[in-house]
């Protein structure tokens, strides 16, 4: 949707004052770490103790984030556009330093309250899913550890800070996704989720480290000096990289690389169908609301870098790419939803899409576009997933949609929450707040200067998504029940957070509609008014019609070809039976994961080989050949001394005593011989004597 | 270099020779005798008669005695014995004595210029003089010759006794 | 050649004649008179420098003399003693069987 015209602010910067909510703001993300290094120390059966922790921290910092929201808004009401700062030196090295901070201006603000709200209602719902969990103590700590860093992303002013809390949620997640440890699928989707993730991580540290460089601050703002502000920007232009980039493109491209293996967009997208080993609620805290959205508000934060020298109705090449690889992502993942059978699987695949349709908000209409999308998405897909744990629940952990079916009679308040969920995910017009953020992406796509190519794809998404869903819900919630024994509805504690979470699915567009966004001029720093008339801007009207169409169309067909029929897991399904290669390309989710595995993970194992042989034979050789060397002279050292020092000693020995005994002839016994030798002395001396007096 | 005084060389000579030589030891003793009664006209011809006598008395009177009786005591058998009278060695011996006569000999012919040649007046020595000069100025060296001839007395009778064993085992000369 | 260097003359040859003696024979008596004749060549060397030496009158090698004739009994003495003791013990007087002191 156009933006609203209203009077921009004067930006006023406010440098924060002493008695300012931001000086706690550290609180936020730091009560619920706490709380996870107590509950880490407390023994396995102390689950009231550690849900109480986590639950209770949580409650703190959100009310600490809604002081802070409430403070920003007064600050908006007052045409004040809030950015208020706290940063401080983390390590110094000669004239170099390293900053640390926290920011809080609209965007932290809203982002801060939806991640606490959402994970609490989560935390909440937990307890009850995972009451029959021997490990439900550790299940808490990581939960609270996740939130922390979660928030620590949401609030940094450091890239640097941003950067270590990106690391922690990765860890958590995949602690999480592997917490059914001795499940070797868990495990081995724990590590694929990792190792992806962190191949888009290394680009990120690059561009990082390369931002650092070039400006020498790794600090959002810094009254001035910050990275995003104008000085670094300008300067970040004026130097030229490679391939026609200039230093803020490649560092945008960089960095969006690492939000693309954290939101799974479309060469790394290949972990979050695997994530969905782990147990439901992290599947909807970590896979739909806030962990795969950090990819999304880490491009909104560095905004200001990517949009560096856009000329107006123009685009960067940072953000055009953006755009590309969201759209292409939501058509893509949409495709394969609809061959899928495994409930959470199906969703998977609607979060990778819908997370492509976010991306491409960013990049076609701006930062208030994505992230309004970004904030209603969070409400409904919890929401769905959540919907679906409560199924998973009630049918005895059955997962295969076509092992279910006729749950809206059993399970009544599950299916009454799960379809405005999905109304809202399809973008059912005017009540679904889905509708209004979807349309916003659509109206950026459809002016977009550069192509209208992501216009038509993200259209043909709509229609994909809606077909998906409701294939998803006719297999579950209607026909005849196809699985064992009797579902049965969830307990309380598990329906309470989806009834507050529908709510919200369905009232939140109201604050994004074109009669009234103030969510955009909010994040805009723009005032704003509730007008009627702009739903007569020109196109607009058309634009809203034509995609309700697109989405009732979808629905339509859907129900047409599954509606109250029960196919049986048995049979193929219907579209298979119509085009088999098409089916059963997307029922593979198009070979990506083989791709990697021939290409990918194969090189890996031979490097591997590689290195074996060389650790080995060539520097395990070395090393035994210098064993050989020494134990060699070790024996030439032996033989030396046995035979010559010893031998040389033994002969000495041997001769001397030899000469004792031809010295020992001498003594006969006889006087005779004495007596010779007597004579023969005295006549040496003799003549001695006479010789030496004569001369 | 009177005549006389090479025969009285040339007797004296034969019987040291004969002495050394012969194979019948009592025939040695003899022949020894002759060559000390040689020595003593050698000394009456240097005027030393006291010497002389002395010589006469001690050697031939004692000295040849004792070893004649020494033999006829010490005659276990009469068969030659094996090997000759000589021993195995007797070239080196020889040797050994030529090497002493050879530098005895260059000692007398390299310094026989610096002897006192000539025939000097002979001493009148008498005993008289002797007796005093033995009483007075030799005193010392007679007592000693005293004292040494008593221990050679007691320590000859005393090697030569028989010893006898007792039936304790203690050794008791006879 | 004086009458002194003959007189020594003698004398080295009688004492060579004593020396062979009582280096070659095997009798123990033979070395004691090989002894004996050694001790007489001496003797007859000192009478020899008495006679004609400075100072006859001084007596000196008279008297020399005739202590060595003394001891040379007394030596003889005892000497004989011991080859008879000897012989009691080894039944013989050869030389070349003595060599129990052999080292």
């Amino acid at each position: 949707m156009l933006m609203q015209e209203g009077l921009p602010f004067h930006p006023q910067f406010v440098d924060r004052e002493f008695w300012s909510v931001v000086n706690s703001l550290w609180l936020i993300p730091a009560l619920p770490m706490l709380a996870a290094g107590a509950i880490a120390l407390l023994k396995q059966p102390r689950r009231k103790l550690a849900a109480g922790l986590a639950i209770g921290s949580l409650s703190v910092s959100l009310v600490i984030s809604l002081l802070a929201f409430a403070h920003v808004v007064a600050g908006w009401a007052n045409h004040v556009a809030v950015r208020e700062t706290v940063n401080f030196t983390w390590m110094q090295v000669g004239a170099a330093h390293v900053d640390l901070g926290w920011v809080l201006d609209p965007l932290s603000a809203i982002m801060m309250v939806m991640v606490c709200f959402v994970g609490l209602l989560i935390f909440i719902y937990s307890v009850g899913y995972m009451a029959h969990d021997e490990n439900f103590t550790r299940f808490f700590c990581f939960l609270a550890l996740f939130a922390g860093a979660m928030l620590g992303v949401v609030i940094s002013n450091s890239l640097l800070l941003l950067f270590m809390n990106w690391e922690i949620v990765g860890l958590t997640s995949y602690l999480l996704i592997g917490f059914w440890y001795h499940k070797p699928s868990a495990a081995a989707a724990a590590k694929k989720a990792f190792m992806t993730t962190r191949v888009g991580d290394v680009f990120f540290l690059l561009g990082l480290v390369w931002l650092f460089a070039q400006t020498g601050t790794l600090l959002f703002y810094n009254s001035g000096t910050g990275s995003m502000e104008p000085l670094a920007l300008g300067g970040l232009l004026a130097t030229p990289s490679v391939w026609g980039l200039t230093a803020a493109g490649a560092i945008g491209l960089l960095i969006f690389a690492g939000a693309v293996g954290k939101s799974g967009q479309l060469p790394l997208h290949v972990w979050l169908p695997d994530a969905m080993e782990g147990p439901t609620p992290v599947s909807a805290l970590i896979h739909a609301a806030t962990m795969v959205a950090a990819g999304v508000y880490l491009v909104a934060r560095v905004y200001p870098l990517m949009q560096a020298g856009i000329q107006p109705g123009g685009s960067t090449t940072a953000l055009t790419v953006v755009t590309w690889v969201g759209a292409v992502t939501a058509v893509f993942a949409a495709l394969i939803a609809i061959a899928q059978d495994d409930i959470k699987r199906i969703l998977a695949y609607s979060t990778i899409s819908q997370l492509g349709y976010m991306m491409a908000g960013l990049g076609l209409g701006g930062v208030a576009v994505g992230m309004f999308h970004l904030i209603t998405h969070a409400f409904f897909k919890s929401l769905l997933f959540m919907g679906s744990g409560s199924v998973i629940h009630g049918c005895d952990d059955e997962q295969d949609v076509r092992k279910m079916g006729g749950l809206r009679t059993t399970m009544k308040v599950t299916f009454l929450t799960y379809a405005a969920g999905m109304l809202a995910l399809c973008g059912f017009p005017i009540f679904f707040s889905g509708f209004w953020s979807k349309d916003g992406i659509l109206e950026a796509a459809k002016h977009w200067s550069l192509s209208s190519g992501p216009f038509y794809l993200l259209v043909f998404g709509a229609a994909l998504t809606a077909f998906y869903m409701m294939r998803q819900v006719s297999y579950v919630f209607f026909g005849e029940w196809r699985g064992h024994d009797h579902a049965h509805e969830s307990p309380k504690v598990m329906t309470v957070p989806l009834v507050i979470l529908a709510f919200f699915a369905m009232a939140l567009g109201a604050i994004g509609t074109p009669a009234w966004p103030w969510f955009q001029s909010f994040l805009g720093n723009r005032a704003t008014s509730f007008a009627w008339s702009s739903f007569s801007q020109p196109g607009l009207m058309t634009l809203m019609l034509s995609s309700s169409t697109v989405v009732i169309v979808g629905l339509l067909a859907a129900w047409w070809i599954y509606g109250n029929k029960s196919p049986r897991a048995e049979e193929p399904d219907v579209l298979e039976r119509a085009i088999p290669p098409v089916w059963v390309l997307l029922r593979n989710k198009m070979y990506v994961d083989e791709l990697y595995g021939v290409t990918v993970v194969a090189f890996y194992w031979w490097w591997a080989r590689v290195a074996d042989w060389l650790d080995r034979r060539v520097w395990g050789g070395a090393v035994t050949g210098v064993v050989w060397a020494f134990r060699g002279l070790a024996h030439l050292n032996r033989l030396m001394d046995v035979h010559w020092v010893d031998g040389g000693f033994d002969k000495g020995c041997e001769e001397l005593a030899g000469g004792g005994g031809l010295l020992a002839r001498v003594q006969s016994g006889r006087v005779q011989t004495y007596l010779r030798l007597l004579a023969l002395a005295a006549a040496v001396l003799a003549v001695i004597l006479i010789w030496s007096s004569r001369g | 270099m009177s005549i006389v005084f090479w025969m009285i060389s040339a007797l004296t000579l034969a019987g040291g020779l004969a002495a050394v030589l012969l194979k019948n030891l009592v025939h040695c003793a003899l022949a020894v005798t002759v060559a000390f009664a040689g020595l003593a006209l050698l000394f009456l011809q240097l005027d030393a008669q006291f010497a002389g006598f002395a010589q006469i008395l001690v050697y031939i009177g004692a000295v040849a005695i004792l070893v004649v009786f020494a033999i006829l005591l010490t005659r276990n058998s009469e068969t030659p014995k094996e090997g000759g009278v000589f021993s195995r060695t007797w070239l080196a011996g020889l040797a050994v004595a030529a090497a002493v006569f050879a530098v005895l000999g260059w000692a007398v012919l390299a310094g026989a210029k610096g002897l006192p040649g000539g025939a000097a007046a002979a001493p009148a020595v008498t005993v008289n003089e002797i007796g005093r000069a033995l009483m007075g100025r030799y005193v010392l060296p007679l007592e000693i010759v005293a004292l040494l001839l008593t221990a050679a007395l007691i320590g000859a009778v005393i090697v030569a006794m028989h010893e006898t064993l007792n039936v304790n085992g203690n050794g008791r000369a006879k | 050649m004086s009458p002194l260097a003959g007189y020594l003359m003698v004398a080295a040859l009688l004492f060579a004649i004593g020396l062979a003696g009582a280096l070659t024979r095997r009798n123990a008596i033979l070395v004691l008179i090989g002894i004996e004749l050694m001790l007489n060549a001496a003797n007859l060397n000192l009478i020899a420098f008495w006679r004609y030496g400075p100072h006859p009158e001084a007596l000196t090698g008279m008297m020399f003399a005739i202590f060595s004739i003394a001891v040379a009994a007394a030596e003889a003495a005892v000497g004989l003693g011991l080859v008879i003791q000897i012989h009691r013990h080894l039944k013989t007087t050869d030389l070349d069987e003595m060599n129990r002191m052999k080292g």
